[in-house]
């Protein structure tokens, strides 16, 4: 779409001559998060469309995945969702191994299982610390920061690496914990939790904040599902579903937790300030299912024996894993061979991305931002 | 400025015999380019780097550290820097209009230095309009806002700019309304008198007379922070949403202006608050030296006044911004006709006060006491908290 | 309900437009001819008992074996939590299948993409037009014929690899 800027339409509005401005909310931006576009035709502060438009952030790794092959695609799930690695590991590994018919030990599936929970909080803190920035507010950002800061030392003496892990295999996690893991991880549960509480009190309880978010970007229930809305945007709108409950996989049918929903507690039900508070309250549950597993977890393999050169049967698997934000779809198609046929990656900030365009209508610009980040949509996961 | 020169003609520090509107106007000029070379821009350079410092320390990090001792020559390098900058005029911008938009900014806000009152005798002019030509210069700057978010032909910037105009200006009306109890109690519109009418204990300050004055005191202060564009109100500036509003298309040094003028305003502001609701630079008696008394009035008088920035910054680090509509509707729909009632009730308050006399002092101490109460139970409130406050874990690597 | 339950609905409904269905495969799935997909899918979601109201997928698979390129749709039902797995076969050299944009609005981009990087015209969505790749470009890069232009706009796509510019003192096992 090519935008001059140029393009002006007269309307006549009780007489009164007024145009309509185009606005490029352009790929460099402070808060569009990562590489988004959007062209905004505003009415003075009121959108009338904003119209996004993707495609910057393409590395077309549907299509490296055909050559490279199961084992070595890998490192490149991680870079479908830099934020939230693991759960990408993860939904690969599953597809391949239901592909191939490989189990994976039980030891293996709480690693991955941990290593999930611990990515999901380090993702959620980014998420609601990016929020309040985006709404104005800077201390949050760096004090959500600060306890992700933690998290990444944890993940590094897992897995070796911050960011994007390359921690699981085909067939479970590439190592074991290391040794004394368990009481770091428990001992920074311990020093997590209050700060939540602490964290809410500095900015969710706070009423400018409220009133920025509360009935601001409604998403209905059938709007949401219509969209395909998925994980944390899906439940802010009062559906109660997870993938981890409601088609459970790996070992969190063994798991006791809660599904937070969005109930409209400080406006409508499914506004960005329900989003925001579900993200809040499922870090306290994540904190939950790490100790239930590390109590849970017994002494073995955390690996199968997988042949070198993986050639699964020819057939296809869908399968979804529920990432930070929302289950993301892996779709393989193999043929025999040692690349897969096909793999399409469907995620949650795509669905999401595709939903602003209605939603946004009517909304101030200072509005987008605060949907963009109530909807929690990294760039690499729209374009893949 | 003219007593000042009258009490060194009669000691005999200057010569008699001179004609004595030229020592008047010398005395005028010099002290003004003391006042805005040496002091103005040295507060507005050292606050940048006292907010930063302020600001890391409350986001859990440092702050500039590195350039000279903790920092303290961080601004020195800042403003170096930008002076060495490339100028970017971006072609398709008005040039003119762009040239000039940082300088009337600058000029409203060096303009309101002149009725500052640093001491009792050391004020560049004291006006017998004092109050209400701070009040007009400072609406220059809403011409300059407009100027750069016009000229920089560019629609974020225009956004920002008209965001700004409109929140100046609204404000204008609470910030005007809230400083008339000061004037209704004063009597008299000059800096200099409403100092004189209050005294140096805290009973006697005008914050403190009747519970209408003290929340007009509040009120000031928000419309304000509101006109300095200052969060929570920083929307002209809104980095997440405007990349720096009207100040977008700006580079090197007039940028720099921009940001001397916030820096530089934040502590008019807090001049003001002192000046009008928390007694100036009144102290007790303590020395007869004409010179020292001057300096300890101006010390306090600073004191004060820095305090208020301190307390802006704070307000910055934590409170998020408030959308454009939601200001307009704090401004017009609760800040007007709370400070229309304050003036009235203050009005109320003093006819009252001349029939009855004997409820002057009561009430001026219960709302100190009161005021004190508020304060002390911050204090302990941030005590409880720094109690439970969890020490920082750092996790020690295998490696 | 099960796969083998729901497509015997659909037989009895619409006939002839449901092809084979495969049972055997992981998650079963039935093909659907193009021009019925949409009336399938509508019916699929506002009748009460299957109430498919989400659509979890819709990738586009390029078969030049055979010389068809798939559409596969994957449904959901959050009210039943079932799923259902839909084919859909176009002939490779003009593919042409019916929207789903109007029975859920997630197709909509989903649709786009498909058409993007495989090629397949959908009639009857609102604003097909390309989504990841630039406006002007050529071609469909999922396909497995596609070739890579030499450049775009002027710009190389490929680059000689820097260790061959390499000098060293020494002869280099890698040159």
């Amino acid at each position: 779409m090519s935008i001059t800027g140029l393009e002006v339409e007269v309307e006549r509005d009780d007489g009164f001559e007024t145009e309509e401005m185009t606005l490029n909310m352009g790929p460099q931006h402070p808060s569009t998060h990562g590489v988004l576009r959007f062209v905004i035709k505003a009415d003075g502060e009121v959108m009338r469309k904003a119209t996004p438009d993707v495609g910057y952030l393409h590395r077309s790794i549907e299509k490296i995945a055909e050559k490279v092959g199961y084992a070595s695609f890998m490192p490149y799930t991680d870079r479908v969702d830099y934020v939230a690695a693991m759960p990408c590991n993860q939904g690969w590994a599953m597809v391949t191994e239901r592909l191939a018919g490989i189990e994976v030990p039980r030891r293996g599936e709480f690693c991955r299982v941990i290593a999930t929970e611990l990515n999901r909080i380090a993702s959620h803190l980014l998420a609601v610390g990016s929020m309040a920035m985006d709404i104005g507010a800077y201390t949050p950002f760096t004090h959500a920061l600060r306890e992700r800061e933690l998290i990444n030392e944890l993940l590094q003496e897992l897995c070796g690496s911050r960011l994007t892990f390359n921690y699981m295999r085909i067939g479970g996690c590439a190592w074991d914990l290391p040794p004394r893991f368990g009481e770091k991880a428990i001992e920074y549960l311990d020093h997590l939790e209050p700060i939540i509480d602490e964290y809410n009190a500095l900015i969710s309880f706070n009423k400018i904040y409220v009133e920025r978010l509360a009935s601001v970007a409604v998403i209905s229930r059938e709007e949401a599902i219509d969209y395909n809305l998925v994980g944390p945007n899906l439940r802010g709108s009062g559906v109660k579903y997870d993938v981890r409950r409601d088609e459970p996989y790996s070992v969190y049918p063994e798991i006791d937790f809660d599904i937070p929903v969005g109930t409209g507690e400080a406006g409508i039900v499914g506004d960005s300030y329900d989003r925001y508070m579900v993200r809040i309250r499922e870090m306290k549950e994540c904190c939950k299912i790490i100790r239930q597993c590390l109590s849970k977890m017994e002494p073995g393999p955390v690996i199968a024996k997988v042949p070198r050169n993986l050639k699964p049967k020819p057939g296809e698997a869908y399968v979804r894993v529920e990432s930070a934000r929302g289950d993301m779809g892996w779709y393989c198609v193999s043929d025999g061979s040692t690349a897969p046929y096909r793999l399409k990656i469907r995620t949650g900030s795509f669905a999401a991305m595709s939903a602003i365009e209605h939603v946004s209508r009517g909304l101030m610009i200072a509005d987008l931002v605060a949907l963009i980040a109530s909807l929690d949509i990294v760039a690499p996961e729209v374009d893949r | 400025m003219q007593e000042f020169v009258d009490g060194l003609i009669a000691s005999g520090a200057l010569p008699a015999g001179m004609p004595t509107w030229l020592l008047y106007a010398a005395a005028m000029l010099v002290f003004g380019s003391l006042v805005i070379f040496v002091f103005a821009l040295l507060v507005a350079g050292v606050t940048s780097w006292i907010e930063r410092r302020v600001w890391g320390r409350m986001q859990s990090r440092v702050g500039p550290n590195r350039v000279g001792p903790q920092g303290a020559l961080q601004w020195l390098a800042d403003g170096i820097k930008n002076l060495l900058k490339e100028d970017i005029i971006p072609t398709a911008a008005d040039s003119k209009l762009f040239r000039l938009a940082p300088y009337v900014v600058v000029a409203g806000f060096a303009a309101s230095f002149v009725v500052v009152p640093f001491a009792s005798k050391w004020i560049i002019a004291d006006l017998n309009i004092g109050i209400l030509y701070l009040t007009a210069v400072t609406a220059l700057v809403v011409i300059g806002i407009l100027m750069a978010g016009w000229a920089s032909n560019n629609k974020w910037s225009l956004l920002g700019g008209i965001r700004s105009a409109a929140q100046i200006v609204s404000y204008e009306i609470p910030a005007g309304l809230s400083l008339f109890p000061a004037v209704l109690l004063a009597g008299t519109l000059s800096m200099q008198g409403i100092i004189r009418e209050q005294g140096w204990a805290p009973w006697d300050w005008y914050a403190f007379h009747n519970p209408f004055a003290f929340v007009a005191f509040v009120i000031f202060f928000v419309s304000a922070l509101a006109e300095g564009n200052r969060t929570p109100f920083d929307l002209p500036e809104a980095e997440t949403e405007l990349v720096a509003g009207f100040m977008t298309e700006y580079s090197g040094m007039r940028s720099l202006m921009f940001f001397l003028a916030e820096w530089g305003n934040l502590y008019v502001i807090g001049a003001v608050v002192t000046t009008l609701y928390l007694g100036g630079w009144q102290i007790p008696h303590v020395t007869d030296s004409v010179i020292l008394t001057q300096v300890l009035q101006l010390g306090v008088f600073f004191l004060k006044a820095y305090f208020w920035v301190f307390v802006a910054m704070w307000v910055r680090a934590t409170l998020p911004r408030v959308r454009v509509d939601q200001l307009m509707v704090v401004c017009w729909k609760y800040l007007v006709p709370i400070a229309f009632i304050n003036l009235a009730g203050t009005a109320v308050t003093m006819v009252v006060l001349h029939e009855v006399p004997v409820l002057a002092l009561p009430l001026r101490l219960g709302i100190t006491a009161v005021a004190l109460a508020i304060v002390v139970a911050f204090f302990r409130r941030v005590r409880y908290q720094l109690r439970r406050a969890r020490p920082e874990l750092y996790l020690s690597p295998v490696i | 309900m099960n796969s083998a339950e729901i497509v015997d609905r659909l037989r009895a409904r619409f006939g002839d437009k449901i092809g084979d269905f495969d049972d055997k495969a992981g998650d079963p799935f039935v093909y659907v001819q193009p021009d019925a997909i949409d009336e399938v899918c509508g019916h699929l979601k506002n009748d009460e008992a299957l109430a498919f109201d989400a659509l979890s997928n819709l990738s586009g698979v390029d078969h030049p074996k055979t010389s068809t390129i798939q559409v596969v749709y994957h449904l959901y039902s959050y009210r039943h939590r079932h799923m259902i797995v839909l084919k859909v076969s176009a002939n490779r050299e003009d593919p042409v299948i019916r929207t789903v944009a109007g029975v859920w609005r997630a197709a909509n981009w989903h649709e786009r993409e498909v058409f993007d990087l495989l090629g397949v015209r959908f009639e009857g969505h609102p604003d097909l037009r390309r989504l990841l790749m630039p406006e002007d470009w050529v071609g469909h890069p999922l396909r497995k014929d596609f070739v890579e232009p030499e450049e775009y706009h002027g710009i190389k796509t490929s680059r000689e690899s820097p260790i061959h510019g390499i000098k060293t003192s020494h002869e280099s096992p890698t040159k």
